[in-house]
């Protein structure tokens, strides 16, 4: 009995030894849940390029923040707000295919981050940091801040789950039923924003779309309804964070990068898992004839 | 009237707020299209109550755009319309408009009755729970058009035809007073159509007007209007007039046989 404990022990004893590892998992667990709600939409919609787009364009504002000592998260939020303006203007007014001139926009907006780092004394660490976070050193501040953020996506995600579940199915349906798309959308994106300021200083940018995405596309692989793919997609992301911490620890391995590729493999894992059955559920239709046209 | 959210607008309540002489639709010198490119001129049309409009024509005629410019999703390029009194997409408790080919993902988790409860938004907001009165909606809208049968299936597990008909429950069940339709019977059989042609008779017993796209005469033969659009208006009349073998040659192209 007390042998079989004892082999079960390397999965839990790193977290009931270590403060700093803990609280690495209550972090992530947040972000998983953040990230959850708001990648729920975004993968429901279609959003995952902006999403990326928005992840990279907040790394200059990181990087000036840290260059005259404000706080990350702030240079952060700035860098968002900017980014969505660039995202809205392209997206309403450029002839140019929009995935084109955004996906410059976003490499653009990395590009300048890393030469305003490249000012600052401790180059390599600070991009390092951002780009890929800092998972390890999370502080009681920190926490306040990812606790913060989760009222507001919840909050956002709340007051607006039916326009963005019209939308998810078709914009002139949200339209024609008296929501404002534009506002909407809108909304969508400073959800998304919210999420990735949020998580960035865990995962880091290049990461905290594997977040957002991973966890909530498997949860769409094994839902019939909007609720029970957020509810899994928490799920799957804080498992991923569990998995992904003590594969850090045990092997000494990067955390953050650890916690995304256990979130990306699941849904390989699923993804694989379901295939005969939504190919089998497509074979069996009672009224397959009505294809014919 | 049709502001109160669990209104079930009974056929003696709507006749009474409607008289045969009720204007729904109107247009007056109308342009339509897509930004500077004009695709059908000079359109004027009043519609009652309780009528059907049946738009006939080839892709890219022009029947599409105009049920959008109807529905308020694209403005007009000159002219005047008016729908239930107001300007287009201002009245969405009201107007219920089914798109052509509907999109829909793959990945949405969203079951045929959640699809169809989406009806209800319009009157519900963005935070009152759906009452019983919605869910009888809900459920009566999907006897009505065959969906009951997959209430439970995940759209993505669906075919053409179970997704037209779960669509067609969703406009439905929005219980509007102007139905724009682009074309319902794409896709389906043959007792999904019959089935479209009771929901139809159905609704403008109950007093709402229909305007129906469509590409097969036989969908006309019960209108109060036809229109005829070969970007342009080839024909607008009754059946009888409007359907004149010169006028469906015009709209079709000569190689049409008839």
């Amino acid at each position: 009995m007390i042998s079989q404990f004892a082999l079960l022990e390397p999965l839990w004893e790193p977290f009931s030894s270590n403060a700093f590892l803990r609280n690495a998992l209550v972090a992530s667990s947040l972000v998983a849940i953040i990230c959850a709600i708001a990648g729920t939409y975004v993968v429901l919609r279609g959003l995952s390029f902006i999403g990326d787009a928005l992840a990279h364009g907040v790394i200059p504002g990181i990087a000036i923040a840290l260059l005259f000592g404000v706080p990350g998260v702030v240079g952060a939020a700035i860098g968002a707000v900017v980014m969505m303006g660039g995202v809205s203007t392209i997206t309403a007014r450029v002839r140019l295919s929009s995935d084109t001139a955004i996906g410059l926009l976003f490499v653009g907006m990395l590009a300048l981050g890393v030469i305003i780092t490249s000012w600052s004394t401790s180059f390599v660490g600070d991009i390092t940091r951002i780009l890929f976070g800092e998972l390890l050193g999370v502080t009681a501040a920190d926490l306040g801040w990812q606790l913060l953020v989760l009222v507001v996506v919840a909050g956002i995600a709340i007051v607006a789950h039916r326009p963005f579940v019209l939308m998810s199915l078709d914009d002139g349906l949200a339209r024609t039923s008296g929501f404002s798309v534009k506002f909407f959308h809108g909304l969508m994106l400073v959800m998304v924003a919210m999420a990735i300021v949020g998580s960035f200083q865990l995962v880091g940018t290049l990461l905290v779309l594997g977040m957002l995405i991973a966890p909530a596309a498997t949860g769409a692989l094994l839902a019939r309804r909007v609720s029970t793919m957020m509810l899994s997609a928490m799920v799957f992301g804080v498992v991923s964070s569990y998995l992904g911490l003590l594969a850090s620890y045990h092997f000494d391995l990067a955390a953050g990068a650890s916690i995304v590729f256990t979130a990306v493999y699941l849904f390989g894992f699923v993804a694989v898992l379901t295939i005969p059955r939504r190919l089998r559920g497509h074979g069996e239709l009672p009224h397959q004839h009505e294809h014919a046209h | 009237m049709a502001s109160s959210p669990t209104n079930t607008n009974t056929p003696t309540d709507m006749n009474t707020d409607m008289t045969a002489s009720n204007v729904t639709i109107s247009t007056s010198q109308l342009d339509i299209g897509h930004g500077l490119h004009t695709v059908a001129h000079d359109i004027n049309m009043q519609m009652h109550s309780g009528e059907l409009l049946v738009l006939i024509g080839t892709n890219g005629s022009g029947k599409s755009t105009l049920l959008k410019t109807l529905a308020g999703m694209i403005a007009p390029i000159r002219g005047e319309v008016a729908v239930l009194g107001a300007r287009p997409g201002g009245s969405p408790r009201r107007v219920a408009y089914l798109p052509q080919h509907p999109v829909s993902s793959h990945t949405l988790p969203l079951r045929a009755r959640d699809i169809v409860a989406m009806g209800r938004y319009a009157h519900l907001g963005l935070f009152r729970r759906a009452q019983k009165a919605d869910r009888l909606i809900v459920e009566d809208t999907m006897q009505r058009t065959g969906a009951t049968e997959f209430a439970e299936s995940p759209l993505r597990d669906l075919s053409g035809g179970q997704q037209q008909r779960t669509h067609l429950a969703q406009v439905l069940a929005r219980q509007a007073e102007v139905l724009l339709l682009d074309e319902p019977t794409a896709g389906l059989d043959l007792s999904g159509k019959y089935a479209i042609g009771e929901v139809i008779a159905a609704e403008r017993a109950r007093g709402v007007t229909v305007v129906l796209a469509t590409h097969d005469l036989q969908d006309a033969e019960s209108a109060t209007a036809v229109m005829l659009l070969a970007q342009r208006v080839v024909a607008f009349g009754p059946p009888a007039q409007a359907l004149s073998d010169d006028n469906v040659r015009a709209c079709f192209g000569f190689t049409q046989p008839h």
